[in-house]
């Protein structure tokens, strides 16, 4: 027996897995760009939310057919994979069916898997009908144009053709259909080949066998560059998603400083910071206008968005026709991301500066304006993102580093500062209406 | 309705060596904003039918500085905060009810980090905790029937889960609650929140309040409550907008409750 099969196979899986590790240090990487933020508190509630969030698909649910066929997908997905156990057995070591003693318990396992595969394969057809047939709503809005629009699609066909070859390999494995045991949905199948000769047949096996697994290596790669990658980053994004109310920003605590000083009578406004300070201080600076400027948890919330537009189509701004999408900011942190992540590669390890930033290069004010923060997009989210705090820190960047709020907003701040209140009214007034 | 107000200052409670049970922040709307200010005095109406202890800040109240948040003016947030916070500690204030939910989310959420901790009720909520110490009953009186349904505030449902105290309340008139098809965690913005009230609305196809107002009108409801000044100018606007004024009432749930006790 050659073992040119088993040494193919070993070059294929390392490739594989050594190409996936690669991109996944540069992914962690790249999210490391962003600012530190403490998430340290609120451990039990964090496990919670990920188990109900990720694990147990919770808000996939708010949308019961779309969450329905997910949640196949999801248990399917995860559960054939078991399957992939097996087959790097038998390819490391040129066994056929390693698990196949386990007898009836075998039978039981494949079948399961079969079903599953069969399963998956209707609700992938069926999302993908939902999303090119009846072209749902939030799959075509301008931001799903060209890679993202192709990508969705990409993913459905992936997951039809795995689960076909699976079938085929079962269906045309005469060995496997002679035990009569767990090909419950391939026994279907298997009659489609009744006419091949035993050759042919274990020729089709056998393809169908390596292109399975080559598809499963390269499904995992192709996740880096695609909206996928939700597949894993659930997980640490439900984790560290936002566990204070909804309704609470953060202070900045540099501005609580600075503020505090100002308020401080004792505070000599001339003195020179402490010296191990003064060097951080220096660089802080107010909001956001590019990717570094976030704190990680944001950039990884841009990672793991998958586009579904969930968000968008809850957004009231977006309902009326404005120009703001949450997702659309979530699509542009990432891209811009990526393209610093891309720059910093090519240079060594330092950025170049390359002209661009996040803020007016990919997010306009026009879309920052338009929010209400009304929180429908963090509400909407199945993944826990929060779209409202990077709208809410590049408009902190507009404000306080470049004083370019729009005129109307200029007025109700300086009449916050001078009478206490948003309006042109003397504070002297504001028990006025106990009279009226 | 013409009998007085009752409606006493931090400042002459302390005079007396008194302190109140609890503060009624006003807010800015609810202080300058003509339409708002009747939700202020109907609110008063009931606290003083119940003789709740309260008492107001007056003119050393200012602006929480929400608005100012929410557009990104950080300092400006946080130089009112803190002010405030110093009013109220002085006062040494424990406990806070307001009608407004963005005065209520910011002081309840974003003072403490700042050294302002209280306990903080959004007006519906503290009437209903008055009705269960019987303090208050609220008899259908004149909306017994009437179809009403509750536009939820942004900053009191999906940014604080406060969901069901407005709508117990409704409840309590004896009114029939219809709920939009966007209602609670899904409710739909009236168009003001994020400083937006303050502005014009970018381009689009359609203001954010007309949209909000035609899913209340669907439902066919005689009154659209609200539970915060900013929503009830919003939806009051929207209401005109589609000429429904004849038809469609839009009042704040403290306003329904002091008319039905004819207060
Ligand atoms: S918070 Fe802003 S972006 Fe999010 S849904 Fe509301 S208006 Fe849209
Ligand atoms: S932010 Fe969340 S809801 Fe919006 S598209 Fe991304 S995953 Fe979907």
């Amino acid at each position: 027996m050659s073992i040119i099969p088993n040494i193919l196979f070993a070059i294929i899986l390392i490739a594989g897995i050594g190409y996936f590790t690669l991109n996944v240090k540069k992914l962690v990487r790249n999210i490391k760009l962003g600012r530190d933020v403490d998430v340290s508190d609120n451990t039990p509630i964090r496990w919670k939310n990920m188990t109900r969030i990720a694990l147990g698909q919770s808000k996939m649910v708010k949308r019961p057919i779309a969450g329905f066929l997910h949640i196949i997908v999801y248990v399917g997905f995860v559960i054939i994979n078991i399957e992939v156990l097996e087959i790097i057995i038998d390819g490391l070591f040129g066994t056929h069916r390693i698990f196949s003693g386990l007898g009836t318990l075998y039978g039981v396992l494949i079948g399961t898997f079969e079903v599953l595969a069969l399963l998956v394969f209707v609700s992938v057809t069926l999302f993908w009908i939902r999303r090119n047939i009846i072209k749902l709503q939030r799959f075509w809005k301008s931001e799903m144009k060209g890679w993202p629009k192709a990508d969705g699609n990409i993913i459905l066909y992936f997951e039809m053709v795995l689960m076909a070859l699976f079938l085929v390999m079962n269906a045309t494995d005469v060995h496997f259909q002679d035990m009569q045991n767990g090909n419950v949905i391939s026994q279907f199948i298997a009659p489609l080949f009744n006419n091949f000769s035993q050759a042919t047949l274990h020729i089709i096996e056998r393809s169908a066998w390596w292109l399975h697994i080559i598809g499963i290596l390269v499904f995992l790669n192709y996740l880096y560059f695609s909206k996928h990658l939700h597949i894993l980053l659930a997980f640490p994004n439900t984790y560290y998603g936002k566990v204070k109310p909804k309704g609470e920003l953060d202070n900045l605590e540099s501005v609580t400083k600075e503020v505090m000083m100002m308020m401080d009578p004792n505070a000599d406004p001339f003195a020179t910071p402490p010296e191990n300070e003064s060097a951080e201080e220096e660089i802080v600076k107010f909001g956001a206008s590019d990717v570094q400027d976030l704190n990680w948890v944001q950039l990884l919330n841009a990672y793991t968005c998958t586009e579904c537009g969930r968000c968008t189509s809850e957004c009231p701004a977006n309902q009326t026709g404005k120009k703001l999408s949450p997702r659309k900011i979530m699509m542009d942190t990432r891209d811009r991301l990526e393209e610093v992540g891309k720059n910093i590669d090519a240079n060594k390890g330092v950025l170049n500066d390359d002209g661009k930033q996040l803020l007016g290069d990919y997010i306009t004010t026009e879309e920052l304006w338009a929010c209400t923060s009304c929180n429908a997009c963090v509400e909407a989210c199945p993944v826990s993102i929060d779209p409202l705090s990077i709208i809410i820190d590049m408009r902190r960047y507009l404000v306080m580093e470049q004083s370019a709020a729009p005129a109307e907003l200029n007025n109700m701040m300086t009449n916050i500062e001078n009478n206490g209140a948003p309006w042109p009214y003397n504070q002297m007034d504001r028990l006025n209406w106990k009279d009226e | 309705m013409n009998e007085l107000l009752k409606v006493p200052t931090m400042a002459e409670y302390m005079a007396q060596g008194k302190q109140p049970e609890v503060l009624f922040w006003v807010g800015c709307s609810g202080s300058f904003d003509d339409r708002a200010k009747k939700i202020t005095k109907a609110f008063v109406k009931i606290l003083n039918q119940a003789k709740v202890d309260f008492a107001v800040l007056g003119t050393e109240e200012s602006c929480t500085g929400d608005p100012a948040k929410r557009a990104g003016n950080e300092f400006l947030f946080q130089m009112q905060a803190v002010t405030n916070i110093e009013v109220l500690n002085a006062y040494e204030v424990k406990k806070i009810v307001t009608a407004c939910p963005h005065c209520f989310n910011t002081i309840k959420n974003e003072y403490p980090q700042l050294g302002g901790q209280y306990e903080v009720m959004h007006h519906t909520q503290f009437l209903k905790s008055l009705l269960e110490e019987g303090k208050l009953t609220i008899a259908g009186g004149q909306y017994k029937g009437k179809r009403i349904t509750f536009h939820d505030p942004c900053y009191l449902g999906r940014a604080n889960n406060v969901y069901e105290a407005p709508r117990d309340l409704i409840r309590k008139l004896e009114a029939e609650l219809v709920e939009m098809k966007n209602c609670k965690s899904k409710g739909l913005c009236c168009g003001a929140g994020g400083a937006q009230m303050f502005k014009d609305a970018e381009k689009g196809d359609k203001e954010v309040n007309v949209e909000r107002t035609e899913q209340a009108i669907e439902v066919k409801p005689d009154i659209i409550a609200a539970g915060c000044p900013f929503c009830n100018t919003m939806m009051t606007d929207g209401v005109k907008a589609k000429d429904k004024e004849a038809e469609v009432d839009v009042m704040d749930i403290a306003e329904l409750i002091a008319n039905a006790q004819d207060l």
